[in-house]
């Protein structure tokens, strides 16, 4: 099960303050359980903002969000949440990364071991297993994340621009590495970018959001098979369709944008 | 190896231009010996005291002669205990504060305004509170480091990465597993970099504290040799000063990689 329904969901950050920031507007969508889906949308257009209520780290000002059908009350590790940035712990090795999730619950430590290791062997980490987090390269890094949140069983994967800091080569072959680990697994992605190749290569479904604050513009189904040609014609549709859909947004967006610089330099 | 035996070589030239004109200007005499007497005699005091090198802890006064060892180990005692407890208290107060805003605003305040009282301003208070003895030197080092530990942990805790907080969290942590596995690891390396900022500041005050009252460790032997008029013994114990401060302080640095090899994750 990995089914996830938000209804009217709206996000305000500082409430009650002077920087109030609304970053989601009544947005409603739903992800079926099992589907790859991938949320692009111009930058600052509160993608982060939708993974951190997903995951229930931050509870949304207004709608209701619900996960198989119950409300989200707070983190679960049933859906794990993968950053950007490298969130391994630089102190700890990397296996002993990939079990904290079991240590937290108590498990003793051969047995998250083991377990970890089974995970370390899937995203071919095993030799990796007692370096530590600097030793490993970004993606290597992101790896291990990714074997952390399916250590712990986890049937959601968020994803928040998770390649985004690799580069080319690295982000294409993580891009397939990921699609291996999903395929037939049963668990449901929902993935946040701001880079249309990578959409259009792995979703099921692209959901495309509008500048700040983010409300739904469009959902497109991706109707290739995988793996998928990136240099096919239909690939080439859908990257003109997502540049079309976000051109208009990501305007609008720097205009504000200059608008607010202009008059915050005037106030000051 | 080779950048070792390089650096090693540049130490032995340096030490030695240094007491090689000392000892040049005292076989010409140039300098007054009696005041200023070279290496090659003041470290000869030292065979005076060998037959006190006993496993007493203090010093004994027994007319000129006073333990080299003993009083090592008197003044060794006292920085290492004042720290460790410095470095507990703070820790456990730091914590306190950083779960409790009604805590940390009710003690903020207080604590900055002792902060920058001298370790050294406190031994008067010290020595009537505690009596002659460790007591008022151990609490010197203590309030020496004490509130500056206490201030850098509380500022560590907030600056926490909050991508790794957020990652145990999502991981199923509690508040209590992520204050253990997450922030006290990732503030450590802060900690031993204030600890070891403010070690010699520690150091003068245990040493002032021996001269004027505590009566006993190296710093006593300093006072003595100047009331003796008896410069030899004033030199061996600023020699032994000089060398205990700089094996602390290597001591800690060696601490610092082995033990906490990662760098902090909190930006301060």
């Amino acid at each position: 099960m990995g089914e996830i329904v938000c209804t009217n969901v709206t996000k305000v950050w500082g409430v009650g303050t002077t920087r109030e920031v609304a970053a989601l507007e009544n947005v409603s969508f739903s992800v079926r359980h099992g589907e790859f889906v991938v949320v692009i949308g111009p930058s600052g257009c509160g993608k982060s903002t939708l993974l951190m209520l997903l995951s229930g780290l931050e509870m949304p000002t207004g709608g209701t969000i619900t996960y198989n059908g119950e409300p989200i009350t707070g983190p679960d590790a049933d859906r794990s949440l993968i950053f950007q940035q490298p969130s391994l712990f630089p102190w700890r090795s990397t296996i002993d990364n990939v079990a904290f999730g079991l240590q937290l619950r108590g498990v003793p430590r051969k047995e998250r071991r083991q377990q970890a290791e089974k995970f370390l062997r899937q995203v071919g980490l095993r030799e990796f297993a007692n370096k530590h987090p600097h030793e490993l390269s970004g993606g290597m890094q992101q790896r291990a994340a990714i074997a952390r949140a399916l250590c712990l069983g986890a049937d959601v994967l968020l994803m928040d621009e998770p390649f985004a800091a690799l580069d080319v080569q690295t982000r294409f072959h993580m891009q397939s590495f990921l699609l291996d680990i999903w395929l037939g697994s049963g668990k449901t992605v929902v993935f946040v970018t701001h880079h249309i190749d990578e959409a259009a290569y792995l979703a099921d479904r692209v959901v495309i959001f509008t500048a700040r604050p983010g409300r739904l513009l469009d959902s497109v189904d991706i109707d290739m098979p995988r793996p998928r040609n990136v240099i096919s014609p239909d690939f080439e549709r859908y990257r003109a369709l997502f540049v079309e859909r976000l051109r208009s947004e990501v305007t609008r967006a720097f205009q504000e944008q200059e608008l607010a610089e202009m008059l915050d330099t005037r106030i000051k | 190896m080779r950048s070792l035996a390089v650096r090693a070589g540049w130490w032995v030239l340096s030490v030695g231009t240094m007491v090689g004109l000392w000892e040049l200007a005292a076989a010409l005499d140039l300098i007054n010996t009696v005041i200023l007497p070279p290496p090659r005699v003041f470290i000869r005091e030292i065979e005076n005291q060998a037959q006190f090198l006993l496993p007493q802890i203090g010093v004994q006064r027994i007319g000129g002669n006073f333990v080299a060892l003993t009083a090592i180990w008197a003044s060794f005692l006292r920085i290492v205990s004042g720290l460790a407890l410095a470095f507990i208290a703070a820790v456990l107060l730091g914590s306190l504060a950083f779960s409790l805003r009604v805590f940390h605003k009710l003690t903020y305040p207080v604590i900055t305004l002792l902060a920058p009282i001298a370790p050294v301003a406190w031994i008067p208070f010290a020595l009537v509170a505690f009596g002659i003895g460790d007591g008022a030197a151990i609490f010197v080092v203590f309030v020496g480091i004490f509130f500056v530990l206490e201030l850098a942990a509380v500022n560590s805790m907030k600056n926490v990465d909050q991508h790794y907080i957020d990652t145990a969290r999502v991981l199923g942590a509690s508040r209590r597993q992520v204050m253990w596995h997450v922030i006290f690891p990732a503030i450590l390396p802060n900690l031993f970099v204030i600890m070891r900022v403010n070690l010699f500041g520690a150091w003068m005050g245990v040493l002032t504290a021996e001269m004027v009252g505590v009566n006993t460790g190296l710093g006593t032997i300093v006072l003595v040799g100047r009331q003796m008029m008896n410069m030899n013994l004033t030199f061996l114990g600023m020699a032994m000063i000089g060398i205990v401060g700089y094996l602390l302080d290597a001591g800690l640095g060696l601490l610092q990689r082995r033990v906490l090899w990662w760098k902090s994750v909190a930006h301060v």
